[in-house]
């Protein structure tokens, strides 16, 4: 059996046109003859398999693969229903898909086939066979697009794929049901009026498919959150069916692209593309992102013991550990008579919380960072090219003696045991005012001694950190 | 169109309508909303029950939200009614609001997230009538609208689990309405704005149109779910909110309905929607509060609950009983 592998690769339009109605439109018509002219090259290409990523098959929990070996029903689009019904009979490769599964799960990701009567074959899909593969002669696979999933997990979807189409002995085309811009007029249109919604989404697309047409997929990948943010509409699924493209194709720059058409559905940008394995002239990779093997992210939320952070707490809050803003965050020292707290900040270096030494307790220097977020209340002085930042010295110091008191409270005493600060600035000028107003407020009220002193830095970018002897608690 | 619409909307041009709307709503003699409720759809709660209609077996699961539905039920087991209108996210559209325009659905309906759970025959009846009254209404606003008249149209499945949940007989006549993705387009603003322009004209044809109806909002709260699924689906044990944050977001918005604070409600949408992922980014929430002419009396809560971690409410507005508030 020779050595399986990617013979061609296609980018296509979803909307239903295409099939239904390509004569309305000039340009319609003109994706067909490249969707008709994109079949022929497959057939001449003799591909056993086709693999379709389809963007308009949302899934949630982990990767879908069909596997009904003949999915049979009638596709009506949610949107464009009045153009008519496409009714189709398809031919899936089960086995492929079942094995497609299994490697999914070998590299660490969540992946399950669907086989059920009736299942909705979506708009991508059923527009991408019914054109690309119109008398079924080559089976096909299909997989949904995960509404939450990142390029490092798409690129090991691309790669188990790779795993079984190499161990098989497959000559396999890989589709990405797509728009580039997809940004739709949301009023009905006449058909002759139809156009690329704006003359900015027309811009990117023309800059994606000179890319592709030069062959630099992995360039478009990489580009692949830019090009999201500026002319898709902003759904989860994202401009991903790139990643998962580029990850079939080895992530190569110097494929042979060619742009079969480009024109507009309904204002949405829609390409039939073909990417050719055979390298052209073109460079290869210009940079790099991470290479990923395995996929261990984010997808334990309920597989794990206990509450494991959810998805969203990882998007919205830093890493806990070493950061390119500063320096990396330790669990707090635990030997004998110290003091720790969970509500506190996590230290930045090999210290604990506080230390108690008979009635008094030493508390190390406190910040304003936030427990668990390690956000700064007032925003960082500086941002992580050391740019200096607008801050809020008073918020500032308001979250320092919040630290303090949590500190105090898990020791088992309050803010009022405080005997004796030193507090340090990094901008005396600045700041002094304000830190002094709060000081007031709070342990100004407490009365403990106080002696403040202006630093060149903290270890992180903050303004202010106190230094704090305590009372200790009465120990029961 | 559009046009018109935006600036209907942008500048206020909405006076004649506001007068028309007070004198109907004035004259009781016409078309009634006895309630309007948020009826969540999650297939979870479909799969749960084991109805004849659905092919997967469960052992149970979610029983706080299934109980809900059955004090609902109960709620108005003795009140009389036409139709039901109902707004389903799960239709989206993203040209213009769409509605099912044909007298009779039938065909069976797989979940594409979720085809494990949810496999429904259904068999439904649409009034056509008053889905045109609104139709039309909507299109004279000049909202974007349009009929689904395709008889191979295949019904989503948010409206078949809330339409499932909500009247299990399927002895009503239903009308249909696609979501709104103006959100994704524009903002959660622009998408409140259209739709709750759409839910004034839909109050006015109900009204106009002498029918008793109910209208349903199928939406969750917060939206975030989980990415894994349990080898048992139904195993409770796993199931709870996937974040504090989203059980404040849920518990602040059940607080201004159980207070009678609609208003509220519409003011925080776009940050409800943005910080809990929200699934009222469809319109439906908004919508049925205009409907319900952003009521100042309390919704009553039937239950709360999870699913697959997302926010589930299901709440009733009995507008019947509060017809001095809505005029
Ligand atoms: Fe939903």
């Amino acid at each position: 059996m020779s050595e399986g592998g990617i013979v061609g690769s296609f980018i296509v339009p979803v909307h239903p046109h295409t099939v239904l109605v390509p004569e309305q439109n000039e340009g319609w018509q003109r994706l067909r003859n490249a969707f008709d002219e994109a079949a022929q090259r497959i057939k001449d290409s003799n591909a056993d398999l086709l693999v379709i990523y389809s963007t308009t098959w949302p899934s949630i929990i982990g990767h879908q693969i069909q596997a009904d070996p003949n999915p049979e029903w009638v596709m009506v689009d949610h949107d464009f229903h009045d153009l008519g019904s496409i009714p189709y009979s398809f031919n899936i490769d089960s086995e492929f898909a079942h094995a497609w599964d299994e490697a999914n799960k070998k590299r660490g990701l969540k992946s399950r086939t669907v086989n059920y009567t009736g299942f909705p074959i979506d708009v991508g899909s059923v527009v991408a066979l019914k054109l690309l593969n119109p008398e079924n002669a080559i089976p096909a696979v299909i997989v949904s697009s995960n509404v939450y999933a990142n390029r490092s997990e798409t690129t090991v979807l691309a790669k188990s794929c790779l795993d079984v189409i190499k161990a098989t002995g497959r000559k396999a085309v890989a589709v990405t049901a797509m728009s580039l811009s997809n940004r739709m007029f949301t009023t009905a249109i006449d058909p002759k009026d139809d156009k690329i919604h704006s003359l900015k989404d027309d811009e990117w697309n023309r800059k994606i498919l000179e890319f592709l047409g030069e062959g630099r997929l992995e360039d478009v990948g990489q580009l692949s959150r830019t090009i999201h943010k500026q002319i898709r509409v902003q759904k989860v699924v994202a401009f991903k069916p790139m990643w998962w493209l580029a990850g079939m194709n080895e992530n190569r720059n110097n494929l042979t692209g060619d742009v079969l058409a480009y024109e507009a559905i309904h204002g949405a940008g829609g390409a039939v593309v073909h990417l050719d394995p055979t390298p052209s002239g073109a460079g290869d990779k210009e940079y790099d992102e991470d290479d990923v093997e395995f996929f261990s992210g984010e997808r334990n939320v309920l597989d794990a013991e206990g509450d494991a952070p959810s998805f969203d707490a990882q998007l919205s809050q830093p890493q806990q550990t070493a950061t390119s803003s500063g320096p990396a965050l330790w669990e707090p020292t635990t030997g004998e008579s110290s003091v720790n707290s969970d509500a506190a900040p996590k230290p930045v270096g090999m210290y604990p919380h506080a230390r108690r030494v008979g009635d008094l307790l030493y508390l190390s220097g406190v910040g304003p960072r936030q427990p668990g977020t390690n956000a700064i209340p007032g925003g960082p002085i500086c941002d992580e090219q050391g740019a200096p930042l607008n801050y809020d010295i008073k918020a500032q110091t308001k979250a320092v003696v919040d630290n303090i008191t949590r500190i105090l409270e898990e020791a088992g005493g309050s803010i009022d045991d405080v005997l004796d600060v030193t507090s340090f600035l990094v901008d005396m000028d600045r700041d002094f005012a304000g830190y002094n107003e709060v000081w007031a407020d709070t342990l100004g009220k407490v009365g403990p001694t106080r002696t403040t002193l202006a630093i060149r830095a903290l270890p992180t970018p903050i303004a202010v950190e106190m230094k704090v002897i305590a009372r200790a608690p009465k120990e029961n | 169109m559009f046009e018109s619409w935006v600036q209907r909307v942008v500048f206020g041009l909405n006076a004649d309508a506001d007068i028309a709307v007070k004198r109907l709503a004035c004259n009781m003699t016409q078309g009634e909303i006895v309630a309007g409720c948020l009826a969540p759809h999650p297939p979870h709660l479909v799969y749960a029950e084991n109805p004849p209609q659905n092919e997967p077996v469960a052992e149970g699961g979610w029983e706080q939200l299934r109980w809900g539905y059955e004090r609902l039920r109960d709620s108005l087991k003795d009140v009389d009614y036409d139709a039901i209108v109902l707004l389903s996210p799960h239709w989206q559209t993203y040209v213009g609001t769409h509605f099912l325009g044909l007298p009779n659905f039938k065909s069976l309906s797989v979940d594409p997230v979720f085809p494990n759970l949810f496999r429904y025959h259904y068999d439904l009846n649409i009034d056509v009538d008053l889905t045109r009254k609104i139709h039309d209404k909507a299109a004279e606003a000049g909202l974007a609208v349009k009929m689904m008249e395709n008889p191979d149209f295949r019904v989503d499945y948010g409206t078949i689990t809330t339409g499932h949940m909500f009247n299990p007989g399927w002895d009503k006549p239903l009308v249909v309405v696609s979501s709104n993705r103006s959100r994704d387009y524009y903002s959660v603003e622009v998408m409140q704005e259209m739709m709750i322009e759409l839910g004034r004209v839909t109050r006015e044809a109900i009204l106009e149109s002498g029918k008793k109806v109910v209208v349903l909002a199928s939406n969750s709260l917060s939206h975030r779910h989980f990415t894994t699924e349990s080898e048992i689906p139904e195993d409770m044990s796993k199931e709870h909110i996937t974040s504090h944050a989203m059980h404040l977001w849920d518990m602040r918005m059940i607080d201004y309905i159980r207070s009678g604070q609609a208003q509220r409600i519409l003011d925080e949408m776009p940050e409800f929607t943005e910080q809990a992922i929200a699934e009222s980014d469809g319109g439906g929430l908004s919508w049925l509060l205009s409907t319900l002419d952003t009521p100042t009396y309390p919704g009553i809560l039937h239950g709360y609950g999870t699913i697959i971690g997302t926010g589930n409410a299901i709440v009733e507005w009995p507008e019947r009983n509060h017809k001095e508030a809505s005029q």
